[in-house]
C-alpha cells in the first residue's frame, strides 16, 4: 500500500471518527467475555453482590474446582467429546463421498443428483415426521441418534464440490488417469491431499456443531448419563433461573443460589475451551469456506 | 457472475443459462440431420449414461450410501408429512392411519393460540430482520475503510468470536447477566437509582432480548461475506472518485454501497424468506411460563403439542403450515426482487 501523506484534513476526521465507532463495538462486543472470564477466577459473593466489573476481585478458583468435581458435566464433556468426533468423522466422509463424484463434470445424472440433494434444503417432512422415523428405527436414547440424523449438510457438499471444481487442476485429474490411476486413486492420492483447506473448514464447521448441539439431545435422549456437555448445561445455567426470579427470599436458597452462582461462569469457560484454543489457528480457514460457499451460490 | 463454462456436463448448468443452451441448440441442429433415428438405433451400452457409468463406477458407488442417507432421512419423513392429513394412529403405522383431510390445520386455525402464535412468529421475525441486517453491512462498511492492519484483524478476531458460543451458552450468560439480584446490568441500573428489572420472565422484554443479543452474537461473522464482497470492487473506481475530489464518505456510499448492493439483496432474500423460521433453539431456551405470552412461536408451539404431548398429527399440521408459508414468502419476495432489479436467487 502506497501512504498517503497529503490526507485532507476531512480524511483525518474520518479516520479518527471510524476507529472510535470500531472501538466501541469492540469493547461492546469484548466486555460480556472478558467479564464472565473476570468473574469465575472471582469471589462468588463478589460477583453476586456486583463489586466484580471488569477485573477479578477476590481471586479463588473454587468454581473451577466445583467444575471438575461434578459428575455430570464430566460425564456431559466425554460425552461431547465422543459424538463430536464420531460425527465430525462420519460428516466429512460422507461430504467427500458426495462432493467428489459431483465434482467430475462428466458424471452422467450430476445434475438430476445435486438438485436431489439441494432440495431438501427447502423442503423437509419437519420435527414430527423425522422424529417418528429415528423412533421407528429404533434410535431413540441411542448413541447413533446423536451422529446419523445429520450426517451430512447439503450446503457443505456444494461448498466442497465448488472447491474441487476451481482448485484442482482439471490436467492432474486426466494425467493421472493416463497413468491408469483408478478413480478412488485420483481421489485419495491427488484430490484430498490438494484440499486440506477445505477439509480444515468442514473439521471447524461440522465440529463446532457438533460440539455446540443440544436439540437432537434433547428430544431423542432420555438416559442422562448419554446426555451431552449443553444440555447439562441448559440444566445450570437455565433452567436454575426460575428460583432466581420468581423471587422467593430464603435464608438457604441465598446460599445455594451463591454456591449456583460460583459455578456458573467458570462451566461457560470450560465449556468453551476446545473452541477457542483452536479458534486462532482456524481464523484465516473459515474465511476462506464462507467466501467459497457465497462466491457461488 | 460465472460464464457457464461446464454447459455439456450437466443438466444444471444448462437450466442456469437457457439462453446458451438455446444457442448451442441452434448450432448442432444441422449437424444431426435425423437426430430421433441416431438415438434410437444406437446401442444401450454405446449411451451416454453407459458410458458413465464404466468409467465411473466407483464413483457411483461413492455416491450411493450418500443417496440412501438422503432417501430415509429426508425424503421419507417429506412423505411421512401426510399424517398431518390424518389422525396418526401408532399401532397402524403412518400410512394405515385414516385420512381426516384438513381437521387438523382447522383446529389450529381457531385454536386459542393461532393469532398469539403468528403474532410472536411474525413479531420476532421482522423485528430481527430490521435491526439485525444492517449491523453486518455497517460493520464491514467501517472495517473496510480500516488502514492499521493489526487494528482492522483484531476487531475481525473479536466480533466474530461469539458466533462459536452455542445458544445455550449465549442464553445461560443472557440469564446471568440479567438476573434481577446478581446479574451486573442491574447492578448498573442501581447504581444509577434504578430499580431492577426481571428482564428475563418480563413479557415485554423478551423480543429486544432476543434481537439484539443476536446482533451481539452475530454481527461479526455477518459481516465476512459483505467484507469479501468489498475486496472484489475495481480499485480504479476509489482513484477515478479521488481525482474528482469526492470524500471518504461518498466514495462508501456511491461505490463501496453499490458495488455490494447485489450481495445485500440475495441475502436480503434469504432473511426475508426465512422471517416466520425463527430459530427455535434460542426462543426454546429463552422461554419460560412467565413470558410465554411473547415468546411463545410456532416452532416451540409444534415441540410442546408434538415432542411432550405426543399430539404427532396436529403438530405436523401446524409445522407444514410454517414451512409451506416460509416457502411463499421466500418465492414473492425473489419476485419483487427479480422485477425490481437484477439480483434474484433463481
Amino acid at each position: 500500500m502506497v501512504k498517503k501523506r497529503n490526507q485532507t484534513a476531512g480524511e483525518r476526521v474520518f479516520d479518527y471518527l471510524n476507529t472510535f465507532v470500531l472501538l466501541i463495538i469492540l469493547a461492546a462486543v469484548l466486555y460480556p467475555l472478558v467479564f464472565v472470564l473476570s468473574a469465575s477466577i472471582s469471589d462468588p459473593q463478589k460477583v453476586v453482590s456486583g463489586q466484580v466489573w471488569l477485573w477479578p476481585e477476590g481471586l479463588t478458583l473454587r468454581g473451577y474446582e466445583k467444575v471438575f468435581h461434578n459428575g455430570d458435566i464430566l460425564r456431559g464433556y466425554i460425552n461431547t467429546i465422543l459424538y463430536t468426533l464420531a460425527g465430525t468423522a462420519l460428516n466429512l466422509l460422507l461430504t467427500v463421498m458426495a462432493a467428489y463424484p459431483l465434482s467430475r463434470r462428466d458424471l452422467y445424472g450430476r445434475g438430476v443428483v445435486t438438485a436431489f440433494f439441494v432440495f431438501t434444503m427447502f423442503f423437509s417432512g419437519g420435527l414430527i415426521p423425522t422424529y417418528l422415523l429415528i423412533k421407528k428405527l429404533g434410535m431413540i436414547n441411542t448413541f447413533w441418534a446423536m451422529i446419523i440424523p445429520g450426517a451430512v449438510a447439503v450446503w457443505n457438499i456444494v461448498i466442497m464440490r465448488t472447491f474441487f471444481q476451481q482448485s484442482i487442476p482439471r490436467e492432474l485429474e486426466e494425467a493421472a488417469e493416463m497413468d491408469g490411476g483408478s478413480n478412488m486413486t485420483i481421489l485419495l492420492r491427488i484430490v484430498l491431499p490438494l484440499s486440506m483447506p477445505i477439509l480444515a473448514v468442514m473439521t471447524l464447521f461440522y465440529s463446532v456443531g457438533h460440539w455446540n448441539a443440544f436439540f437432537n439431545a434433547l428430544i431423542y435422549l432420555t438416559d442422562r448419563s448419554k446426555y451431552p456437555l449443553q444440555l447439562i448445561l441448559r440444566e445450570i445455567l437455565i433452567q436454575s433461573q426460575m428460583s432466581d426470579m420468581v423471587q422467593v427470599s430464603e435464608e438457604s436458597l441465598a446460599k445455594s443460589i451463591m454456591e449456583a452462582e460460583s459455578i456458573k461462569y467458570a462451566v461457560v469457560i470450560v465449556a468453551n475451551l476446545p473452541i477457542f484454543l483452536l479458534y486462532p489457528f482456524l481464523q484465516r480457514y473459515f474465511v476462506k469456506g464462507i467466501t467459497i460457499g457465497a462466491l457461488k451460490g | 457472475m460465472e460464464l457457464c463454462p461446464g454447459l455439456f456436463y450437466g443438466g444444471s448448468r444448462a437450466a442456469i443459462c437457457p439462453r446458451i443452451a438455446r444457442e448451442v441448440k441452434a448450432v448442432l441442429k444441422p449437424l444431426s440431420p435425423l437426430p430421433s433415428a441416431r438415438i434410437r438405433t444406437a446401442k444401450w451400452w454405446e449411451s451416454r449414461a453407459a458410458k458413465s457409468f464404466r468409467k465411473y463406477w466407483q464413483l457411483y458407488l461413492l455416491l450411493f450410501p450418500v443417496v440412501v442417507y438422503f432417501v430415509i432421512f429426508h425424503y421419507i419423513p417429506m412423505y411421512g408429512v401426510q399424517i398431518a392429513f390424518k389422525d396418526f394412529i401408532a399401532t397402524k403405522g403412518i400410512t394405515g392411519s385414516p385420512w381426516v383431510g384438513f381437521k387438523h390445520f382447522e383446529r389450529f386455525f381457531h385454536g386459542y393460540y393461532f393469532w398469539r402464535l403468528i403474532k410472536n412468529t411474525l413479531g420476532i421475525g421482522v423485528y430481527e430482520l430490521v435491526v439485525g441486517f444492517p449491523f453486518p453491512i455497517l460493520l464491514a462498511l467501517l472495517l473496510n475503510e480500516v488502514r492499521v492492519k493489526w487494528f482492522k484483524r483484531t476487531v475481525q478476531t473479536v466480533t466474530y468470536a461469539p458466533h462459536f458460543l452455542s445458544t445455550v451458552v449465549l442464553v445461560g450468560m443472557l440469564v446471568i447477566f440479567l438476573s434481577p439480584e446478581s446479574g451486573i446490568v442491574n447492578h448498573f441500573l442501581e447504581r444509577l437509582g434504578g430499580k431492577p428489572i426481571a428482564f428475563m420472565t418480563e413479557p415485554g422484554w423478551f423480543k429486544t432480548i432476543y434481537v439484539f443479543s443476536g446482533v451481539w452474537q452475530q454481527m461479526g461473522w455477518g459481516s465476512i461475506i459483505y467484507l469479501a464482497a468489498l475486496t472484489s470492487i475495481d480499485p480504479q473506481l476509489h482513484e477515478a472518485a479521488r481525482v474528482d475530489g469526492a470524500g471518504r464518505l461518498q466514495r462508501i456510499w456511491h461505490i463501496n454501497l453499490p458495488g455490494i448492493l447485489p450481495t445485500i439483496v440475495i441475502l436480503l432474500i434469504l432473511s426475508t424468506g426465512s422471517v416466520l423460521a425463527v430459530g427455535f433453539e434460542k426462543v426454546f431456551l429463552m422461554q419460560n411460563s412467565l413470558n410465554m405470552e411473547s415468546s411463545d412461536v410456532i416452532a416451540t408451539y409444534v415441540y410442546r403439542s408434538g415432542i411432550l404431548g405426543a399430539e404427532y398429527s396436529f403438530s405436523s399440521a401446524v409445522g407444514l403450515f410454517n414451512s409451506v408459508v416460509n416457502f411463499i414468502l421466500l418465492a414473492v419476495v425473489n419476485t419483487i426482487a427479480r422485477k425490481t432489479g437484477e439480483t434474484s436467487l433463481w
